[in-house]
């Protein structure tokens, strides 16, 4: 055994749900299994900046994440865990000024200096704009929030991260690993442009400011080329850290990085074997020493099938402790320095990014990009791409495309047919104590304070201090939202599904879809009109987007409708829209929720007739449930040929129209 | 039945509007039959203080951005708002992607603001024949229309056809379309907007260099405004400017929709019996004489009878 052992990753579970109490035990239970920090999960309205009683936010309060409202739910939430010692990732972006000033006011309630607090928010918002989807405000005043957080930290907090740059759903939504890397070292270099320009970092402090970038990656399968993303990835941000930013020390320059591995090959066919690929996508995080993450969070085996269960998120820490304590692996020196083989893959690699960061360039920058939805568009069609090498066997999936046959898995067979249901009460409690929050406190100071908060947003100055006294004087989640949205106006992002797109390959299976497709326009005596769109909060839009796209190849008129979408909205466009069908995709779990309230928007217009299909992530209970509930066809992420996806919904609108 | 479904429309009825836009799309004989009948009754009816508008530019120029904010802002002055927002079809499968309706109107969803996206369907970039009909549809139950379209290829004719006023988005200091109406190779559209203002001295530039030129081409009181519709800058201009032409313009609405129609009913007749129809009527020039001969308000229905009958078919 070598002299030497290198200290182990920070290891965490990202979690958080149902409420500040369930979610502190969780923790309280994690860490006593050997977690070093926390990552926190929080629900899609504390991301959004809605309270739980907002009718935007029926059926999402701690579905994906726990619901934050206001001080109390943040001091429950770290009860009894000391703050000055613990590391905590917060995976909050909109919303990050106010979550951190949540967490600032709870350690000062237990007596702890902001000084003190190590973590993470990861503030990340051009991601959103193209892949997450969680963003509250357009893109410029978020570029404003988000550099506010990062001058205030680096003047008050100097243990904390301000931004976790995000490639991490990039590749969620298709990425290759040219677009992952050159996405977030323009991401980055954008941040800190902005940074620059606001004149408030003194120039002396700004190799700090620089040193305080972390990134957030994505892990996939080919762990080969992800451990080449990693070291090409610390190489330019070390280069660009130097000549574009003028950073001197050497220390201030290493590519920091946290990572998820990938949720997006995790299959719900035979998923017994996401352990295997779980552990595998994690080599290419930590093989290699001089590209090695900071922090590793690793999903469960069971992501595609529901909520992970705790026992779940055991499984996955046991393969992080494993793999530091009980492998040789931190014992060495890098060991690909001198390998010709991966010396060519990182040249070939670093190429290609060049040659996408002179195209973002041309696009006028990333905000442009992003606003223009160019960044947007190129993202769906690899997106698009991936898919069909997946359906077309080219990319093998075992147990999906290739090896379907197996044995029934004895993971599933318990009373939660292995996963966990979330607590059906959660929501109204948390109404209930939010309601009694507002009543408990002193409206004058709150609305004082919320007075300063709009101060602050209008005149230009930054906007902690006065989120930190607004967190102290018990505002809620919702009231800092509603005040910064009505000052910035609200936003709805380029969906990147525009009639430019390009054409999935043909294939027999594209055909039979047009064949039926044309049958069912046929018959209706006009060109099948589909809507899809996405009700709910949630903004992961991927799985809506690949439909569309498919669908327009298969000869429908398709109105995508995009994210964040009301019952009533979509009625609404059906309504306007004369559509045959309704497509609508929930991944966050809300659907036993959500679908209902869309079909009664729909009988409140006269338009019960209209078949609703929809896709997510769906337990079998549930898709009975639903198709009971008056949907004519459930979807689920084991559909992965869109071609049979699209034949089968020209087959439901057949049947509508009493074919 | 007809009657009643025209009377829905006009006054604002949202499901009315829906069904008969279904029924103009429809290829199946007893809708055709029964839209055409109320569009007799809606082409010859003329909204008091009504307006349609065109959109169109090359894409990428920020239509859809400046599409939303000029709804917003004729929303904010009460006005009612149709849109039609027409994208292109695949020429391999025949299916489209409409994506804009995501870029238009507000989160909560809005009783006063109506949006349907169009597929143009056949005709190469341009408006199919049931979008025409739309437009006279939607004019007939919003007090303002928009229709946005791509400007490539035949569209951005084909929507000058179907409008009040034309307004064409270009890009600061790029693209064929400045180049186009610079040269005289593009009919001057009634408003010209340089999209992208944000930009600054770019889109400065571009609209001195277009207001030098307009004399020259005959139109030098053409309005050429700089519009950042993601800053919001300049839209309240640009709506200013619509309302000011169509108050101008307001006593040559009813006989320019006249002709328009008219024209329609050409177009409608030369996709139904080709060029060889037409040279029985002594070509387009002998057509149209044929239809001035015929009262104003005439429906298109009759219009189109009169040319059928008198070429024999």
């Amino acid at each position: 055994m070598s002299e030497r052992r290198d200290r182990p990753w920070v290891m965490r579970t990202y979690s958080g749900h149902s409420s500040a109490a369930a979610s502190n035990a969780l923790y309280r239970d994690n860490l006593g299994r050997g977690q070093t920090g926390l990552s926190v999960a929080f629900d899609l309205p504390t991301q959004t900046g809605y309270d739980a009683d907002d009718a935007l936010s029926r059926g999402e309060v701690g579905k994906v994440g726990v619901p934050i409202g206001h001080l109390g739910d943040m001091e429950t939430l770290f009860e009894g865990i000391p703050l000055d010692r613990m590391n905590t990732s917060m995976t909050i972006n909109a919303t990050a000024p106010w979550l951190l000033a949540l967490y600032v006011a709870a350690a000062e309630r237990q007596g702890v200096a902001r000084e003190a607090l190590s973590g993470t928010t990861q503030n990340d918002l051009v991601k959103e704009f193209l892949s997450r989807g969680t963003y509250m405000l357009p893109p410029r005043p978020s570029m404003r929030l988000q550099t506010d957080v990062i001058a205030f930290t680096v003047a008050e907090m100097p243990r904390w991260n301000p931004v976790n740059i995000c490639s991490y759903h990039l590749q969620e939504a298709g990425a290759t690993p040219t677009l992952e890397v050159s996405y977030a070292l323009a991401n980055a270099m954008a941040v800190l442009d902005a940074l620059r320009e606001r004149g408030d970092v003194d120039e002396a402090a700004f190799p700090t400011t620089v040193g305080r970038i972390s990134y957030f990656v994505n892990a996939g399968i080919r762990f080969v080329e992800e451990m080449v993303k990693l070291r090409v990835m610390a190489r330019l941000w070390d280069r660009t850290a130097e000549t574009r930013y003028g950073v001197t020390d050497e220390r201030l320059r290493r590519f920091r990085y946290g990572v998820q591995v990938n949720s997006l090959g995790l299959t719900e066919p035979q998923p017994e074997n996401n352990v295997y690929r779980i552990a595998l996508e994690m080599l290419g995080v930590v093989l290699s020493k001089s590209a090695r993450a900071r922090a590793v969070q690793l999903p469960a085996w069971n992501e595609a099938l529901g909520l992970p269960r705790p026992w779940d998120q055991q499984w996955s820490l046991r393969l992080q402790q494993i793999m530091a304590y009980e492998t040789d692996l931190l014992e060495y020196e890098d060991l690909f320095d001198g390998s010709h083989v991966v010396a060519e893959l990182e040249a070939e690699l670093e190429a290609r990014v060049a040659e996408e960061l002179a195209w973002i360039e041309r696009e006028g920058g990333v905000l442009a990009a992003v606003e223009s939805g160019a960044m947007k568009q190129r993202l769906v069609e690899a997106g698009a791409a991936r898919l069909r090498e997946i359906e077309s066997g080219e990319q093998v999936v075992v147990g999906v495309n290739r090896w379907q046959e197996g044995l029934p898995s004895p993971l599933l067979a318990g009373d939660d047919a292995g996963f966990m249901s979330v607590d059906e009460h959660a929501e109204a409690e948390q109404v209930a104590r939010l309601v009694a929050w507002r009543a408990a406190r002193h409206a004058g100071e709150a609305e004082v304070a919320l007075h300063g908060l709009r101060d602050a947003a209008t005149t230009g100055a930054n906007i902690m201090p006065a989120s930190i006294r607004c967190a102290l004087a018990g505002v809620t989640t919702g009231e800092w939202g509603a005040a910064l949205r009505d000052i910035f106006g609200e936003y709805r992002a380029p969906t990147g599904v525009s009639a430019t797109m390009a054409s999935s390959a043909e294939r027999a299976s594209l055909v039979e879809a047009r064949e039926a497709v044309d049958a069912a326009s046929e018959r209706l005596g006009r060109r099948l009109k589909l809507l899809v769109g996405k009700p709910g909060l949630d903004g992961h839009s991927n799985g809506a987007e690949q439909v569309a796209v498919r669908a327009r190849d298969a000869g429908i008129e398709v109105v995508y409708d995009g994210i964040r979408l009301t019952p009533d909205q979509i009625a609404r466009a059906a309504e306007e829209e004369g559509v045959h069908a309704i497509g609508l995709s929930v991944l966050s779990g809300s659907h036993m929720a959500l679908v209902p309230q869309v079909i009664a928007a729909l009988e409140a217009r006269g338009l019960a007739a209209l078949p609703v299909i929809v896709g997510g992530i769906i337990p079998p209970e549930d898709r009975t449930a639903l198709l009971a509930a008056g949907v004519a066809r459930v979807f689920t992420p084991s559909d992965f040929d869109l071609d049979l996806v699209i034949a089968e919904i020209a087959r439901a609108v057949l049947e509508g129209a009493g074919g | 039945m007809s009657a009643t479904l025209a009377a829905e429309v006009r006054a604002g009825s949202r499901s009315a509007l829906a069904r008969l836009l279904n029924q103009l799309e429809s290829s199946r004989p007893d809708d055709r039959a029964a839209a055409s009948a109320v569009i007799d009754e809606l082409a010859i009816y003329l909204r008091p203080g009504g307006l349609l508008v065109g959109l169109t530019g090359p894409p990428g120029v920020g239509k859809s951005t400046l599409a939303g904010a000029l709804v917003a802002s004729w929303r904010q002055r009460a006005l009612s708002v149709g849109v039609i927002a027409v994208d292109p079809s695949s020429r391999r499968s025949g299916g489209a992607l409409l994506g804009d309706r995501a870029r238009i109107g507000p989160r909560g969803g809005d009783d006063g603001l109506f949006v349907r996206s169009m597929a143009a369907r056949d005709r190469l970039g341009g408006l199919a024949p049931a979008t025409f009909e739309a437009v006279i549809a939607m004019g007939a139950a919003a007090d303002r229309v928009l229709v946005e379209t791509v400007g490539v290829g035949q569209s951005e004719t084909d929507v000058s056809e179907a409008v009040d006023l034309t307004v064409v988005v270009i890009q600061p200091a790029s693209g064929d379309t400045l180049q186009f109406i610079k040269a005289g190779l593009m009919e001057v559209p009634d408003v010209v907007v340089v999209g992208k203002a944000d930009l600054g001295a770019a889109a400065r530039r571009t609209a001195r260099e277009l207001r030098a030129v307009m004399p020259a081409l005959g139109r030098p009181d053409t309005p050429v405004l700089e519009v950042s519709a993601l800053a919001g800058d300049g839209v309240g201009a640009l709506c200013d400017v619509l309302e000011e032409l169509r108050e101008a313009g307001a006593p040559e609405l009813g006989p320019r929709r006249d002709r328009r129609l008219r024209e329609q009913v050409l177009r409608t007749f030369r996709d139904r019996y080709g060029s060889r129809g037409l040279d029985a009527l002594g070509g387009a020039a002998g057509a149209r004489a044929r239809l001035d001969a015929l009262p104003p308000g005439t429906p298109p229905s009759a219009l189109l009878a009169a040319l059928t009958r008198a070429a024999g078919h």
